[in-house]
């Protein structure tokens, strides 16, 4: 009885790709036990199944504390079965106090006619004092810090095991915590780590899903490292060095490589120059492009890179930086959209029926906003208008190229090529985009870049912030990678390939941290 | 809160825009049924009511009366249609119609104000309702829904003030002489007004870059946001919109009896609900359009009149407005769901 999860030979197939391949993973009870992978490895597939948010192929099988469990799990029904789940988003309601948070479940299900909230608040401080952790109950969750938050979020994850563990020591349970820490400080992690700790010692195991290998290697008794769907490896952490794990994910071996940690600074000849930028995870960035270049922004998630397009348009005005277009000075603290475009700038953001088309009015409409003001008022309902959208319809390739139909009829590929059409017609002189191939297919993805590379030798400065490895090194001249708000490293030229961008992603934090950088060098 | 707003998050009130579609030969029937169904049913109406009561109902007075008559209403609707079209409730308008027409009666017959300042003061009322409206809107960022609830009641608690609760009679016949008395192919002015205001809203709707911009404020705040339209700007000035219609509305009432009372204007709001619904489900079904809401009225008026002549009690209104606004907006979310599978397809 001394493993609390046993997954053999799960599979998962999407659409003739397959997400998970063969696939069996351990975990021992009272372990810590990390998995890693860069995005697409089919770790957030296996986090789904366990969830029963996705039915694995047939032949996989799950074991929990020695009980088999039907595949797919049933949802709903993971408490019941000893799985906890803390994800990205912590699953707290803001207004709410933590006491109506952290009650939520037992309170919605019971079938009481009246609440006693003083109990349940001793029950909740109860809770909060098993795991160390000081936070009074009637605080809102908005008057928190991050990291209290998140810790009232694997709290009550842990108090839900301790149902399922309750009178039988045969039980263990186990946590999953699907990067609840990549919005957190580093010093703040910490104190979440300190709990981790404690609930192995009561028993449950953790599985601890992160991109951040060192607080994996550090937090973890092992790891295993998912690459294309395949389990790469399980390693002890203690006896692993952080190059080996990244060999393990990239898949090759590294080679001797210095990131170039060149400095861009705002200089004359630059057409776009950005200082000072700082406001949301984004601390003192400084950067600037030529006319004509495509640089790149990346990093892991919580980095902070796909935040810098937003605030350079505007759109998440920054704290304070500011930004010189062909000579002209802006203050990013008071940048607007409409500031942005009359300063010649595009922002192509990831939310594409959110925020850059509206699916329910005409694609005509949608694809001639940034020009609508040109033409003359009685004629907008048909004659040049109309000929001018088919014409951009065309010209962009979009199919099929009628302007009469709905936004949301077109493919996600097509809605791109509108999005495109829409900014490029108005020739700006700077185009931000954000993950501009998320949900489009191969063909319309290469035709993104071609646009995008096109646009650039026509002179215009490309800003492409995007998690797409592959992307970057297709279509920038330049990229730079963030962590932790940071402007970590720059890669030009030959540096430019999915791997390097990926190792860079993954070692960024080596120049960090100095007694890391001895420990790696070691 | 914001679930009730029909831009934020009122699903059921946020129709799917219906241009035409293309296919091989043009409209295909479907879509022109869709299109028209509430100008079929209008007639429909009519020839039922025709049939039934063939002396009183179908002459010319009956509907020449029924054409001059509605025109407070239409012009409600309309001045309704304006901040819906950018996603925002204005539930202040009936208020705002309300209190231009008493203001309008209490300048002219009891203070001697000319009548052609007496309007301008109305209007300029109007815009300044509006305008608070937008601030409330705007700078506190309050869901509008609240705000022009507050604003309307404010409004109506003035309007018996000014007026001391009492009917203010004896407005200059000027106002009565060129709203209802003067006729045009033997129907009243104001007839007239509201056509003119629905061709104005029209154009506005269909054929300017102002009116695309609304359109996209009112369907997708952030996109239109980040194309560069001043959201806050275009909302706030759909409020003034909104409250100088409602106020040239309120001149209107007041110069079809030649005098105000402080409290019936504020039956119009529902009717003028039920037209601007029951006007985005034709004409350019899913979304709300003049043409549309115009027609509705007519269409409401014709039910009422018939019912009326038939001998049905009065209380046959509220039933009939009523059931018209539930019945349009269940009617506008079907369109939608419709349109929405078509788009998966």
């Amino acid at each position: 009885m001394d493993q609390t999860l046993v997954v053999r030979n799960l599979s998962m197939t999407f659409g003739g790709q397959r997400a998970l391949d063969d696939v069996s993973i351990s975990i021992r009870r009272g372990e810590v036990h990390g998995l890693v992978g860069q995005n697409g490895c089919g770790k957030s597939t296996l986090i789904k199944i366990l969830a029963g948010y996705h039915h694995p192929d047939p032949g996989g099988e799950l074991e929990i504390d020695g009980r088999p469990v039907k595949l797919p799990v049933r949802t709903g029904s993971a408490s019941e079965l000893g799985l906890s789940f803390v994800h990205q988003d912590l699953g707290l309601l803001p207004s709410l106090t933590v006491v109506e948070n952290f009650r939520a479940w037992t309170i919605s299900t019971t079938s009481e006619w009246f609440i006693r909230w003083g109990q349940e608040r001793k029950r909740t401080a109860e809770a909060f004092a098993r795991f160390g952790v000081g936070i009074d109950p009637r605080a809102r969750i908005t008057d928190l810090p991050a990291v209290q938050r998140a810790l009232v979020a694997i709290v009550r994850a842990l108090d839900d095991l301790g149902e399922y563990t309750k009178n039988d020591d045969t039980r263990g349970g186990l946590l999953i915590l699907d990067e609840p820490t990549v919005f957190l400080p580093r010093s703040d992690r910490d104190r979440l780590f300190d709990v981790v700790r404690k609930s192995v010692a009561l028993g449950a195991s953790v599985l601890f899903v992160s991109h951040d290998l060192d607080e994996a290697l550090a937090v973890t008794d092992r790891v295993t490292v998912l690459r294309d769907g395949r389990v790469e490896g399980t390693v002890t952490s203690a006896e692993t060095e952080k190059d080996q794990l990244v060999e393990l994910i990239i898949g090759r071996r590294l080679e001797a490589f210095e990131a170039s940690h060149r400095t861009h600074t705002a200089g004359e000849s630059s057409h776009v120059s950005v200082a000072d930028v700082c406001g949301g995870t984004i601390k003192n960035v400084s950067f600037a492009l030529d006319e004509g270049e495509v640089l790149g922004l990346t990093g892991l998630v919580g980095s902070g890179f796909e935040e810098l397009p937003y605030q350079m348009f505007g759109a998440t005005p920054a704290v304070s930086g500011r930004m010189t277009i062909a000579g002209v000075d802006h203050d990013l603290a008071a940048m607007s959209p409409s500031a942005a475009i009359n300063a010649g700038m595009a922002l192509i953001p990831a939310d594409r029926q959110g925020s850059a088309g509206v699916g329910s009015l005409l694609v005509r409409d949608n694809v001639m906003l940034q020009v609508i003001g040109q033409y003359r008022p009685y004629r907008l309902d048909r004659g040049r208008y109309l000929k001018d959208a088919r014409g951009a319809l065309h010209q962009y390739d979009v199919r099929p190229p009628e302007p009469m139909m709905d936004f949301q009829a077109l493919s996600g590929g097509n809605q791109q090529k509108v999005v495109l059409a829409k900014w490029l017609q108005a020739g700006p002189k700077v185009l931000l985009v954000h993950e501009p191939t998320q949900g489009v297919d191969v063909g319309a993805r290469l035709q993104v870049f071609e646009t995008i590379t096109r646009a650039a030798a026509e002179g215009m400065s490309v800003v492409c912030a995007s998690s797409d490895y592959e992307q970057l090194a297709a279509i920038c001249d330049r990229v730079l990678v963030f962590h932790d708000g940071q402007i970590m490293s720059t890669l030009v030229g030959d540096e430019i390939t999915k791997d390097r961008i990926t190792e860079q992603c993954y070692m960024s934090a080596r120049t960090v941290k100095p007694d890391e950088d001895t420990r790696m060098r070691a | 809160m914001n679930q009730v707003s029909p831009g934020a998050a009122g699903e059921p009130l946020e129709p799917v825009e219906r241009g035409p579609q293309p296919t091989k030969k043009g409209l295909n029937l479907g879509d022109y049924a869709e299109r028209f169904a509430l100008v079929g049913a209008w007639l429909v109406v009519i020839v039922v009511f025709s049939i039934l009561a063939p002396n009183t109902f179908f002459n010319v007075r009956n509907f020449t009366t029924m054409f001059g008559t509605q025109t407070t209403l239409v012009m409600l609707a309309l001045a309704l249609l304006i901040p819906l079209t950018a996603g925002d409730y204005d539930l202040s308008v009936a208020a705002t119609l309300t209190m231009s027409g008493m203001v309008v009666a209490v300048l002219n017959a009891n203070h001697g104000v000319p009548i052609g300042v007496a309007i301008v003061v109305a209007l300029a009322l109007g815009a300044l309702i509006g305008f608070i409206n937008g601030f409330f809107v705007m700078v506190f960022d309050i869901d509008p829904f609240i705000v022009t609830l507050g604003t309307g009641t404010v409004i109506l608690g003035l309007t018996l003030w000014i007026s001391g609760s009492q009917t203010i009679s004896g407005v200059s016949n000027w106002l009565s002489s060129w709203v209802v008395e003067r006729r045009l192919f033997g129907i009243s002015l104001e007839f007239y007004y509201g056509l003119l205001l629905c061709v104005l809203l029209w154009y506005i709707f269909d054929f300017t870059a102002v009116g695309r911009r609304i359109l996209f404020v009112g369907r997708g705040t952030n996109v239109a946001r980040l194309s560069g339209i001043r959201v806050g700007r275009v909302r706030w000035g759909c409020f003034i919109a909104a409250g100088i219609i409602a106020a040239a509305a309120g001149v209107l009432y007041t110069g079809t009896a030649g005098a105000s009372d402080p409290t019936s204007g504020s039956t119009f709001l529902l009717p003028a609900f039920a037209a601007a619904f029951l006007g985005s489900t034709t004409i350019t079904p899913g979304r709300f359009n003049p043409w549309g809401t115009f027609i509705a009225v007519y269409f409401l008026a014709t039910g009422i009149t018939g019912l009326a002549i038939l001998g049905v009690q009065t209380w046959v209104q509220n039933v009939f407005y009523g059931g018209a606004l539930v019945i349009a907006v269940s009617a506008s979310q079907v369109v939608k769901k419709r349109h929405e599978r078509a788009a998966r397809l």
